[in-house]
């Protein structure tokens, strides 16, 4: 039953990508879509099943590789944190999948569509359910490779081909780290499986290697690199200029992939790897800064986007922040948790801003959007429950995870602690207030659209509101249903069991009571705010962003980052591909090899085919000449 | 008078073999005289078996060269047909034109 969880999604995508010509573009989608929510189903009685009866299991499906003392196996690894990630990819890849239905009722190449998002989901099984490092790294390259497919699905427009190209060449210089990541936990221990990995990582903990000329410990080396790796997936602070281009993709890939699932695989790799984590406190103090900076840049720059799909995007970028700082100061089960919760709101929001975007006839721009929220009842509320979920409003699901975030921050009592605990606070603020921004400017205000008549706009299909009420109960209960059980304050964490490693137990105090209340208070206060700004006095917003013109500029074009990549990296880079392509390649490699060689042997035989005269009395009288030659040559030896 | 002897025969069968073979290389109109040529060799090579049988007193090669003759004749028949063909196909039995195998 766990191997068709694993398999299904990837005969779906088989069916429908070989053979969807031949089926039909109903049929396919309808496979695609039976054979995911098939596999969601297996994957939410796994879950019980691991909730309940503590089942675990390491199911080994083939050998892989068996090569002197490298033992790679295909497998199947069933724990809490795996049976947690499956639920999370398989539920919402149903639900985007039955969502597509609608939304791309209108393109032309609905096969290759739904294959693609099938087989994401597959390799993001296999990526979550590996038991070593190696079937990890397939499953990790498997989700980039769906993910270049879709950004650039539709391949005729220049920006998504060049969106794709970006994400594909951002993510390898975060796979270079991991790769050689695993390849220094290979030459450390021997072995790539986790459960032995994990088990010798004490007796390397003092253990020093000299790196690039430096004397350094070699866990810190081992964790660094991983993170490297983790922060391309997760698009964390330097690494995190694909995903926002990302979204040139089809609105339920940016909900898919850049939302729940893909992104959200580094933090699942540092959570996997928390017994090597615990050991370098170093590297976490590391990763809480750079996921708080992280939460704050993306914050920040969301604050001032016009693309409704990129806010949404920097919002993830932003709370995937958040889950790195809870995985820095050891809450890795609180990190598992806001990524539970995380995955429901965050797809609930992009699917429904594609409802939005769908309703104005492919418009993004929610300058041209505002005051439709009667127009478009389901998807206004749908989005409100979403919206306040990822604001962290009282009771829905982002409440119980994000603060839990920030308390943990808090508990930690150190100077990273504390400040990671202040940053969160006031990204907490920052995003409530772009959050109801984006609300406020689709539905509420005049109508801006000049394309369509506010007559033409129209409520979504039933196939794309019906995935949106599922998540909406994710998003509303999620948090209050599972609370106790991620990171139940019972202190003995019973159910992650031994699939997270905690070297001290958490604090089990409570911080001060007006520490808890100051977020919620602030979360609350933004709503009346955000609506006096841009609902109310629409000119203040315009009067402080002419008075801070350079800061508004450079939050705008996002801290600068792609213009600093540009003129360090790419340029020269570039330049030095074309070097590389037009000359050594081109003219070097192929002008003497392949290239050189064919136009050589097509000259000669050319002037040798002028020997073919056609008389056959020639060539009789070249082979009595021949003959002669050698009678005489016989005859004279 | 001299007697004529084997060298006389083998040199009227060497000078029809040449007569043959330059025959077929210097002949540029009609494919019909190349086939006489071929018939030219042939007989070339019976009147050397034919000598070689009366000077040596053994009838073998009198008995090959009737062979010979037969397959010459059945040859002869082949060949003709074959430019009968020709001739329908391409119009033309003109050794010159016949170039069909220039690469």
């Amino acid at each position: 039953m766990e191997i068709l969880i694993l398999f299904l999604p990837l005969i779906a995508s088989i069916i429908s990508g070989f053979f969807g010509r031949y089926i039909g573009d109903r049929n396919s989608e309808i496979v695609t879509s039976a054979l995911v929510s098939v596999s969601a189903l297996l994957s939410i009685y796994v879950f019980y099943q691991v909730i309940v009866n503590q089942y675990e299991e390491n199911i080994i499906i083939a050998t892989w590789i068996n090569s002197g003392s490298l033992d790679v196996n295909w497998s199947m690894l069933i724990d809490p944190l795996s049976a947690v990630m499956l639920v999370v990819v398989t539920t919402v890849s149903s639900l985007v999948h039955i969502y597509s239905i609608g939304y791309m009722s209108h393109d032309p190449h609905k096969p290759r569509f739904m294959a693609y998002l099938s087989l994401f989901t597959f390799a993001m099984l296999m990526l979550v359910t590996s038991d070593n490092f190696i079937q990890l790294f397939f499953g990790w390259e498997g989700v980039g490779l769906c993910s270049y497919f879709l950004i650039g699905f539709w391949f005729k427009k220049e920006s998504a081909n060049a969106a794709a190209i970006k994400a594909f060449v951002v993510n390898r210089v975060g796979d270079f780290g991991f790769a050689l990541g695993i390849f220094l936990i290979f030459y450390l221990f021997g072995t790539v499986n986790y459960s032995e990995v994990f088990q010798q990582i004490p007796t390397v903990v003092d253990k020093d290697l000299s790196f690039l000329g430096l004397e350094v410990k070699s866990i810190d080396l081992v964790c660094l690199l991983l993170f490297i790796g983790a922060m391309g997936k997760s698009a964390q602070i330097l690494l995190h200029t694909w995903l926002p281009d990302a979204m040139e993709g089809p609105t339920p890939v940016s909900a898919l992939i850049h939302a729940a699932t893909m992104v959200t695989a580094g933090v699942f790799l540092v959570v996997r790897c928390s017994p090597i984590y615990e050991y370098s406190p170093l590297i976490l103090n590391l990763i809480t800064i750079v996921g708080m900076t992280t939460a704050f840049f993306a914050a920040t720059v969301a604050l001032v986007q016009t693309d409704i799909k990129k806010i949404i995007a920097y919002s993830t970028c932003s709370q995937l922040g958040y889950m790195f700082f809870a995985a820095g100061v050891g809450a890795y089960n609180v990190a598992m948790f806001h990524l539970f919760t995380h995955a429901f709101f965050k797809a609930l929001l992009f699917l429904g801003s594609g409802s939005v975007i769908h309703a104005f006839k492919d418009e993004q721009n929610i300058n041209d959007m505002g005051g439709v929220w009667k127009k478009l009842p389901y998807t206004y509320a749908l989005m409100v429950i979403g919206t306040l979920a990822l604001t962290g409003f009282p009771f829905l699901s982002g409440f119980y995870s994000k603060d839990a975030i920030i308390e943990f921050a808090y508990l930690r009592g150190n100077t990273t602690g504390y400040y990671a605990a202040g940053i969160g606070i006031i990204t907490a603020f920052l995003t409530s207030i772009y959050s109801w921004r984006l609300i406020f400017k689709t539905f509420h205000g005049d109508y801006n659209n000049k394309n369509i008549k506010i007559e033409e706009t129209h409520e979504s299909p039933l196939v794309m509101l019906v995935p949106l009420f599922i998540l909406s109960i994710g998003a509303i209960f999620a948090g209050f249903l599972f609370k106790g059980l991620f990171i139940g304050h019972g202190g003995d964490n019973f159910f992650w069991a031994a699939s997270i490693k905690f070297l001290e137990p958490l604090s089990t105090e409570h911080p001060p009571t007006w520490f808890l209340l100051l977020t919620p208070c602030l979360v609350l206060l933004s709503i009346p705010i955000a609506y006096y700004l841009f609902v109310k006095n629409k000119d203040l917003p315009n009067a402080i962003v002419s008075i801070n013109k350079p800061l508004y500029n450079f939050l705008v074009n996002k801290w600068y980052f792609d213009e600093l990549y540009e003129i360090l990296f790419i340029k020269s880079l570039k330049k030095l591909g074309l070097f590389l392509w037009k000359f050594c390649d081109g003219t070097i490699i192929d002008g003497f090899g392949p290239d050189g060689i064919s136009s050589f042997i097509k000259k000669c035989s050319l002037k040798a085919s002028k020997f073919q005269s056609g008389f056959i009395y020639q060539y009789a009288f070249v082979m009595l000449l021949g003959f002669s030659a050698l009678l005489t040559f016989l005859i004279v030896k | 008078m001299t007697e004529i002897g084997l060298g006389h025969y083998l040199t009227l069968g060497a000078v029809i073999f040449s007569i043959g073979v330059i025959g077929i290389f210097l002949n540029r109109k009609n494919i019909i005289v190349i086939l006489m040529s071929i018939e030219l060799i042939l007989l070339a090579v019976n009147i050397n078996l034919v000598s070689f049988s009366i000077f040596l007193g053994d009838l073998a090669g009198q008995v090959f060269t009737l062979f010979i003759l037969t397959v010459a004749a059945a040859e002869a028949a082949i060949g003709l047909a074959i430019i009968v063909v020709y001739f329908r196909n391409s119009g033309t039995i003109r050794v010159e034109e016949i170039d069909k195998l220039k690469g």
